[in-house]
Parts: C-alpha cells; structure tokens; sequence
C-alpha cells in the first residue's frame, strides 16, 4: 500500500561555524490520509526541520544531504522549485507556533487569506473574497464578514491561529503540518484549537502531523506518534501503546518527568522524576547511542556504535540495545 | 498547627492597579481587588491564563510597579507607603525568578557579577567574602562554582534557571516570587528546577508565589492555589481539593481544558466558547459570566465576592455550594 507521505532515510545537515549540525539524521516515517501523526521531542531535536525539510523549506547553511521524500507517489526532494510553490499550500500546507509572526501585519485578514487563493486557484478578486468567508466559517470564526476587515493585530491569539488554519486550508491540501499550534496559546483556547484540527481531519479526510513537546496534546489527539531525540527517531508506535508501554529510556523519562494531575499526597511529596544531564552539544554528539550519558540503562555496548531501529512489533520499532532481540530495519 | 506559625508572612488585601490608555480616560483593570495570604515556608501557587493580571500581582507586592490601592503587609507591617531605605532593606526579604532565563541575565556580566549583585547593592561583604558566598550559592543549586568566570551564552536554559535561582537566594530572602519559572524549559529539565525549588524551600524555608499557566506544575509545588481571571481571584484551596472537586466553574473548565498524558482517559472536557474579555472594560457581575457554561441571567447583576464555602475553601461563584452562607475573604 502506498502513504500519502512517505519519508525516508531523510538526513538535513548544517554546515555552521562550530561544527556540523546534523539536525535530521536518518528519519523515516510516514502518513496515511486522514491519519493523525504526531512528532514529538524537546527543543532541537530536530522535529521542525524535519517537518521544514518535507516542504523543502531549508536555507543555507543548512541542506537536505539524503533521503526521498514521497507525496502521493511524487519524489519532492528533486522537483523543481516552480513545482515546490505549487505543492506547498496546494497539497501540502503548514502552520507555526507563532501566528503573529506568520500573518503580514499591514494586511487585513482577508486579503491574506485571498491571496493564496489567487495565487493557486485563479480566481478572481470578488470570488476569492467569498471563498475566504467561507474558509473563516469553517473554522468557527464568528461573523466573518465583518472580521475579513481585521488586521492580525485586532484579533486574539487564538482567532489568529484560526486565520492560519483558513488560510492553510483555503486550497484544499492533503496534509497539514502543525508545528507546535498551540504552544503560545492558553489551555482553554488550545482545547479550542485542537477540537477543531480534530474535526476538521473527519471533516475532509485531512492527514496533520502535529509537532508538539506537549505529550498530553499528543495523547489526546493523535493516532501514532515518533519520539524523536538528537535529530533522530527513538521509537515510533501507535499512541495507546506508547503510553501504556513506553519502551524507549528517553520516553519513559520523559514521560515520568510530566508532573501528573490529581496527585496524591504521597505523590506531591515526592520529587519529580527527572533525566539526569542535559541534552548532547550537537555538534559534538557521543558515539553510538545519543542518549547514552542520560541513561540509567547505560551498557558498554551502548557506546560501540550506531544504534538500529528494532522492530519490536507489527506497529512499534524502538532505537535501544535493550530490544536486539528483534530485527533491525 | 499552632498560632504562631500561622501568621501570614505576607498579607495582601483588595489590591487594585490599574494602567492608564494612552490618548483615553479609560484604564485596563489588571488588577481588580485581589486579597490573598503567603505562610512562611509555604507555597502559593497563582494560575490563570495570560492577561489574567498574575504577574502584575507579583510585581505590586515586590513595589516594582506601584500598586493603585490596597494594602501589602509583610511580617505586620504596610510596604506600600514605603520608601527609599526602608523599601530597599523590604526588598533584602523578598526577591523574584523570571521566566525567561535568556533575558533576565545581563550577556555582557560574568556569573559572579550577576549572581553577586544584590551582595554588592547591598554592601554586604568584602569581595573575597563575596566569591566565597557566589560559590556556595552555585554550589547550592547544582552549578559547579567553578563557573563563576563564565558568561550566560555558555549555559543551557536549565542551568540559566539555575543561576537566577541563586542571585534570587544571595540575599537569604524569606519570599521569591516565581514568575513562571520553568514554563520556558523542557520537560525533562522543568523537572530538574521544580526539584530544586522544593529541596532549597525544606533547607531554607522559603516562601514561594508561584505564578504559572501550568496548572499540573502548580498542583505538584503549591500547598494551596489561588486562581485567577480577569483581574480577580475566582478560587481559591488547598491544592489537592481545588483538583480533586473545583468549585467555581472556571476552574473547573480551565483544569478540565489540561490535556493528559494517557490517550486511555477520556475526559468530559469543557470547551470555553469565545476569548477573555477585555479588562479595560469587564462584564458586569461575574466577569467569567460571558464564557461561563452556567451563568444564569442575575450573574450579570450581582458581583459575587470571594467568600469561605467550607472550611479553607473560598469561591467567587453565587452558585458555589455554601455561597450563601460563607464568610468574605480576610
């Protein structure tokens, strides 16, 4: 069976004064449509420019070294730049943390939200103006007729992001890369925001990959999820499991670290586990596992060399020593 | 416990600050009677979500912004009116952490000219005296002291926290305000400082105010949390109870709004319709009323105060089981 998107073996380096950054190191995944995948990791683990990387969004010093990347049967690692402009929004479309900084200030929401729909649908001022309401009601904007007027700066956080999730979707793509939606905004506004990616993906058959550090957003809303760590993939499987069963030692810390709601008195005496260390100097990344300094399971083989990913079941494939027992891939 | 230990160190009642807008008569009410007490060696913890005027109520009781009205007490005595010396030794007790650990460090100032600052404004100590105190501090929250010679850029944001940890301890204060302290870190590394927050309050019983939008963080730290919204105190209890069975409705919608790390819980989850209203000009009654998945017509009407409804428990709901016959706050 074929994926809507297919990545593999996909390696994005930077070239930077202190030394060679290799951001994205042998990552493989892919995504189903309508299929919920989230990318999960800590800051400069390289889950943004992975999802960067997939747009071919990379600018120097940094560049895709390796790896296809697959959409709809369609290598986009080689196209050409004038057909890049047209998957990117056309097929694929992605929104960012910040959506202050996405949306041009001195523009109304409205006339941003028509500009893509000029630029790839052709169509005229009037009709691009009626699609861009309709795009603003799908996304639950209240009275956008009037709110086609605003300018990013009159709208809240949450309203802005919305306008990001129109103007992404005013094309009609496949997927939608969301990276980090909701971390600028408030919980009650991030139910919001993650009620609607949710329906929208029953909707219109959407495939998102959602890139967060938040593994209770993940929790909630994906189907599968990649951990990853030092711009690689640790384990990969389907939500429940992971959380049931992580099996990496970087997701059991990680998810041991997040403090719990409802905590017993015991429980709020105590201290809260945490992973010894800090994460590697990535230009200076140890041999053989990169989380080997952290780890509490630390063996010598750990360190002899590069770690495959085993293929523990069907669905989950994990990176760790633990699990050689199973195939490699 | 006994009486005297529980005087509050601190003691804030119906504080109010409002910010002029600018070309207008009209103010943006931050900060709209807030009344609430810190214990000495406790936590307090403050949640609610941006713009709920959290950090500004940090900030009054510090005197970095002064604040409209209202009374501060610390250890008995009115810090308001205070001024010039006096505010100066008030602010030996009492000293703040920042959110960002990439802003709140001067880059240009070595680590022993950061964390040693308030020993210099302060004049206390020759500076052999004051090497020695910086690298007990460093020592103290985890940083080799051999670092002292260091400058910010060489540190990650964790060890950042670190060393603002130890200039906001140099002083040996009896409160910090913690002004979302770790909601710039990773997980892993959110764990590292929130340990050390509590091991530094056992060993020197510190006071903390706790300001953060994330309420699980806030929930493991605090003895008791106070919630916020629009200006005002909606609830506040012992931390346990306020998760266990919230009383207000607001806090019931924000703690049902927190995702949970276990894809198998699936929660009734109240989604708020709509965005925070303006504070330069609140709904009447209930300032939560507009959002509020129970408001009733008279909430528009009545302005509910923050009153007892069980022992230790305090609600600003008319609809709050023992609303009627509660006693106000303070």
């Amino acid at each position: 069976m074929s994926h809507l998107l297919s990545v593999h073996g996909l390696k994005t380096y930077f070239e930077t004064r202190a030394g060679l950054v290799k951001a994205v190191d042998d990552v493989s995944f892919h995504i189903d449509k309508g299929e919920m995948v989230g990318l999960v990791g800590e800051s400069g683990c390289g889950k943004s420019i992975t999802a960067l990387s997939v747009m071919r969004l990379i600018s120097p010093p940094g560049k895709i070294i390796r790896g296809s990347v697959e959409f709809n049967g369609e290598e986009l690692t080689d196209a050409s730049p004038e057909r890049m402009r047209k998957v990117r929004g056309n097929d694929i479309a992605m929104i960012f943390q910040d959506p202050m900084t996405s949306l041009n200030p001195v523009f109304t929401v409205g006339e941003q939200i028509s500009e893509a729909l000029r630029l790839h649908r052709k169509l005229s001022r009037k009709e691009a103006e009626q699609e861009a309401i309709e795009a603003m009601r799908e996304v639950a904007i209240p009275s956008p007729e009037r709110r086609i007027k605003d300018y990013p700066h009159q709208l809240s956080g949450g309203m802005r992001q919305r306008v990001m999730i129109a103007m992404a979707l005013a094309c009609d793509p496949d997927l939608l890369i969301a990276d980090e939606p909701t971390t600028a905004l408030d919980v009650t506004i991030q139910a919001q925001i993650l009620e609607l990616l949710n329906g929208l993906r029953e909707s219109r058959e959407l495939a998102v990959l959602l890139i967060t550090h938040d593994l209770g957003v993940v929790a909630e809303t994906v189907d599968r999820l990649c951990v990853m760590y030092t711009g690689k993939i640790v384990e990969e499987s389907p939500v429940t499991e992971l959380f049931e069963e992580p099996k990496h030692p970087y997701t059991r810390g990680l998810l041991k670290s997040v403090p719990r709601l409802n905590e017993t008195r015991e429980e709020k005496a105590m201290r809260l586990n945490t992973i010894e260390g800090v994460v590697p100097n990535p230009t200076a990344l140890p041999p053989g596992c990169h989380f080997a300094p952290r780890c509490p399971l630390k063996e010598p083989r750990c360190e002899e060399g590069e770690i495959p990913l085993y293929r523990v079941s069907e669905n989950r494939s994990v990176r760790c020593v633990l699990y050689d027992e199973f195939e490699s891939e | 416990m006994n009486e005297t230990t529980r005087t509050p160190l601190v003691k804030v009642r119906d504080l109010v600050k409002h910010f002029p807008v600018e070309n207008s008569d009209d103010v943006v009410r931050a900060v709209d009677g807030v009344s609430f007490d810190i214990f000495p060696g406790e936590t307090l913890g403050l949640v609610g979500e941006s713009g709920c005027g959290k950090s500004t109520v940090g900030k009054c009781l510090l005197r970095l912004i002064e604040p409209t009205s209202g009374s501060i007490e610390f250890e008995g005595s009115e810090i308001t009116e205070l001024g010039g010396r006096s505010l100066q030794r008030l602010r030996r007790e009492m000293q703040i952490i920042f959110q960002d650990p990439y802003s709140s460090l001067n880059p240009r100032l070595s680590i022993f000219k950061i964390v040693s600052e308030p020993l210099k404004i302060h004049k206390i100590g020759s500076r052999p005296d004051q090497k020695e105190r910086v690298a007990e501090l460093l020592g103290k929250v985890g940083l080799d002291p051999r670092y002292m010679s260091r400058y910010p850029h060489e540190f990650s944001g964790g060890q950042r926290q670190r060393i603002g940890i130890a200039r906001a301890l140099a002083l040996n204060p009896k409160l910090i305000i913690a002004d979302e302290p770790v909601s710039a870190l990773d997980v892993s590394v959110q764990a590292q400082v929130v340990n050390l927050m509590q091991d530094l309050q056992n060993e020197l019983g510190l006071a903390y105010l706790f300001i953060s939008h994330g309420l699980a963080v806030v929930e493991h730290i605090s003895v008791r949390v106070a919630v916020m919204y629009l200006g005002k105190i909606v609830e506040v209890a012992e931390s346990s109870e306020l998760y266990s069975s919230p009383r207000h409705p607001y806090t019931r919608a924000l703690l049902s709004a927190i995702p949970i790390p276990d894809p198998k819980v699936r929660r009734e989850r109240i989604v708020l319709s709509g965005d925070v209203p303006t504070p330069i000009n609140p709904p009447s009654g209930c300032r939560f009323r507009t959002r509020c998945p129970e408001a009733q017509p008279k909430c528009a009407d009545i302005e509910p105060e923050l009153r007892e409804v069980a022992p230790g428990r305090f609600s600003a709901c008319i609809f709050s089981k023992g609303y009627d016959d509660g006693k106000p706050f303070g």
